[in-house]
C-alpha cells in the first residue's frame, strides 16, 4: 500500500489533517460549536466552486470563504455561538445552494462535485500536502497561545469576562482557526463528512475522559486512528476513505457510549 | 508579651499602614443603567472591611448588574465605584466572583480541571497543569488550597455533572478564591439549593470569610438563610439602595419606599416575611 506516492501523499496528509481536527475539535465540543464547523465547511463549498467559476485554484476559494464566515460568525456573536442553531442552519443550506449554482454554470464534470462533496483523499499532491503542512503548523502555534483563555471563557465565560479575558476576541480567533482547519479537512473528507474528523473523535474523548489534557490527547489519537483506518480498509476493500472514515468515527462515539453505560451500570450495581 | 498581639502572626502579607482603612467597595453618587432600565440612581455606600453583607431586592432589581458594575463589566452611567480604594475595572485580582449559575449544560470535566482552568486563565499560552515544572507545582498548591478551603478536595476527581447543586456551588466558590482576593462577589449561590444545603453553603462562606478576613458581598432573594450570619444588609429596589444593619433596613418604610408599595415585614420564629401587595416575597 505505501509502495504508491499518491498512498503516502494520503497518509501524510490524512495525518496532519486528523491531528489538527482533534485538536481544535475538542474545544468545538466543549463549546458547543460543533455545528458551527459544519456550517463553515458548506460556507466553503461555496468559496470552492466560485473559486472554480472564475479559474482560481479551489482550495484558496474555500480557505478565504470559511475564514471569512468564521471571523464574520465571531465578531457578530456575542462571544459564543450556542443557541444560534436556526441562523446557523440557514447559512448552512443557502451557501450549499450558491454552491449549487455556481457548479450549473460550471461545464466541469460531476468527479469535481464529489470530490468536494465527500473528499478526494487520494488526489492530494506534493505542493497541496506542503500547505497543508505550512497551514497546520500555524494552527497549531496559533492554539498553543489561545489554549488557556480559550478553556477558561469557554467553561466559565462570566469569570473570565470579569477577569479580563476578551471574550469575543478569542472566540473570532478560535472560529478563524476552525475555519483554517475546517478547509483543510475538506481535502480528506469533503464538505459533507467533515463532522467526521473534527467532532466524533473530539467527542467520544470526552466521553472517556475528565481532563482537557488526556481529552485532547485522546481526540487526536482517535481522529488519526480514524483517518489513517479509514484509508487502509478503503485501501483493502475498494470502497472510499471519506466512508470508512465516517463509519469508524460514528463507531468510535457508539463504542464510548457503550462502555459509559456499562460501567455506570456497575457502579450503580455496587451501591 | 502585652502590646504585641497585633504582631504575634508572622508570616503572610502585611497590609501597608492605612490599606486596612480602605473600604472593600465604596460608591459615590453612583447611577447605573443597563439599556433604558435605571437600576440605580445617584447611589452612595461604602461597605467597610471584612462585612458580610446580604444583597436583597426584587428580581429584576438588578443585583447582578451591580455585581457586574463592580467587577468593571457593566460601565457606570455616572459617579464612581471604587475596590479597596482603586477605581474598578476588569482583571481586579483583589475580588474572587462566583457568577450565577450558568444554565447551560455541565462539562464533563473534573472540578479539579474546572478550578485549574479559572487559575490565570486571562493569560495568553497553554492552560497551566501543562506547563512545566515549577509553574504546575505552585500552581498544583494554589489549587489545593482553595479545595481545602471549601471542603472538597474529595470532589476534585469526579466529573462536574455527577455533582449536585451543591458540591458544584463549592467549586465554584473555590475557583472564586484563587489569587487570594479580599473581597467576594457571590451572585445567587443559594438558587436552585434546598434550604438545608442552602444553610451549609452560608455557614462555609462565613467560615472561610472569618478565616480569611475578607468582605463578602453576597446576593439572594431570600434574605433567611443570612438572618444571624450577615452584619449588613444591601437592599435594592427601583434605582435606589439602602445599606443598614438588618433591623435599620428590613422595616416597613424602607422596603415600602424601595418596592414601590406597601410593605409589611413580619418577624416570627428568628425568621422574617416581607409580605408585599398580600404575597409572601422572603
Amino acid at each position: 500500500m505505501f509502495a504508491f506516492e499518491f498512498m503516502r501523499h494520503a497518509f501524510a496528509a490524512t495525518g496532519i489533517v486528523a491531528i489538527l481536527s482533534g485538536l481544535v475539535g475538542y474545544f468545538m465540543v466543549l463549546r458547543g460549536e460543533s455545528f458551527a464547523g459544519h456550517a463553515l465547511s458548506h460556507v466553503g463549498f461555496a468559496g470552492a466552486t466560485g473559486a472554480l467559476l472564475v479559474g482560481m485554484p479551489p482550495f484558496w476559494g474555500l480557505m478565504g470563504a470559511t475564514v471569512l464566515a468564521g471571523v464574520a460568525m465571531g465578531l457578530g456573536g456575542r462571544g459564543t455561538t450556542q443557541g444560534r442553531d436556526v441562523t446557523i442552519g440557514l447559512v448552512l443550506s443557502c451557501m450549499l445552494g450558491c454552491g449549487l449554482l455556481f457548479l450549473h454554470f460550471l461545464t466541469t464534470s460531476a468527479t469535481r462535485a464529489t470530490a468536494l462533496l465527500f473528499g478526494n483523499v487520494l488526489g492530494v499532491d506534493r505542493s497541496m500536502l506542503g500547505w497543508l503542512l505550512v497551514l497546520g503548523v500555524g494552527c497549531v502555534l496559533a492554539m498553543a497561545a489561545l489554549s488557556r483563555p480559550l478553556l477558561f471563557a469557554s467553561l466559565q465565560p462570566e469569570t473570565a469576562e470579569a477577569r479580563g479575558v476578551k471574550l469575543r476576541l478569542v472566540s473570532t480567533i478560535f472560529l478563524a482557526i476552525v475555519a483554517v482547519v475546517t478547509a483543510e479537512c475538506v481535502q480528506i473528507t469533503g464538505v459533507l463528512l467533515v463532522f467526521a474528523l473534527m467532532v466524533g473523535p473530539a467527542a467520544t474523548a470526552q466521553r472517556l475522559t475528565a481532563t482537557p489534557g488526556w481529552g485532547i490527547v485522546l481526540s487526536v489519537l482517535l481522529a488519526v486512528g480514524a483517518g489513517w483506518g479509514g484509508l487502509a480498509l478503503s485501501w483493502w476493500t475498494d470502497c472510499p476513505a471519506s466512508f470508512w472514515i465516517s463509519v469508524l468515527s460514528t463507531g468510535f462515539y457508539l463504542a464510548a457510549g457503550i462502555r459509559r453505560a456499562v460501567e455506570g451500570r456497575a457502579r450503580a450495581g455496587e451501591c | 508579651m502585652s502590646g504585641h498581639d497585633g504582631h504575634a502572626c508572622c508570616g503572610g502579607p502585611v497590609a501597608a499602614p492605612g490599606a486596612a482603612a480602605l473600604p472593600p467597595i465604596d460608591m459615590a453618587h453612583v447611577t447605573l443603567r443597563i439599556g433604558d432600565r435605571t437600576i440605580l440612581s445617584d447611589v452612595g455606600l461604602t461597605v467597610p472591611a471584612g462585612a458580610f453583607v446580604g444583597m436583597l431586592g426584587p428580581n429584576g432589581a438588578g443585583k447582578s448588574s451591580l455585581i457586574r458594575a463592580i467587577l468593571g463589566v457593566v460601565p457606570v452611567a455616572a459617579g464612581r465605584i471604587s475596590v479597596f480604594g482603586r477605581p474598578v475595572g476588569r482583571g481586579n485580582h483583589d475580588i474572587g466572583y462566583l457568577p450565577q449559575f450558568p444554565a447551560r449544560s455541565a462539562p464533563r470535566l473534573d472540578g479539579r480541571s474546572f478550578i485549574a482552568a479559572a487559575l490565570h486563565g486571562e493569560r495568553w499560552g497553554l492552560p497551566c497543569d501543562w506547563r512545566p515544572g515549577r509553574h504546575r507545582r505552585h500552581d498544583a498548591m494554589e489549587i489545593d488550597r482553595v479545595l481545602d478551603l471549601v471542603g472538597a478536595t474529595h470532589l476534585a476527581h469526579r466529573p462536574i455533572d455527577h455533582l449536585s447543586g451543591g458540591e458544584r456551588q463549592r467549586l465554584l466558590l473555590a475557583q472564586a478564591l484563587l489569587g487570594r482576593p479580599r473581597l467576594l462577589l457571590l451572585d445567587e449561590p443559594l438558587a436552585s439549593l434546598d434550604p438545608h444545603r442552602a444553610r451549609e453553603v452560608v455557614a462555609l462562606v462565613d467560615t472561610i470569610r472569618r478565616q480569611l478576613g475578607i468582605a463578602v458581598l453576597f446576593s439572594t432573594h431570600d434574605l433567611n438563610p443570612l438572618l444571624g450570619v450577615m452584619d449588613r444588609v444591601l437592599y435594592v429596589g427601583r434605582g435606589a439602595a439602602r445599606l443598614g444593619t438588618v433591623d435599620e433596613v428590613v422595616t416597613d418604610p424602607v422596603l415600602s419606599t424601595l418596592y414601590g408599595m406597601p410593605v409589611e415585614v413580619i418577624r416570627a420564629n428568628g425568621r422574617i416575611f416581607v409580605v408585599a401587595d398580600g404575597v409572601v416575597q422572603s
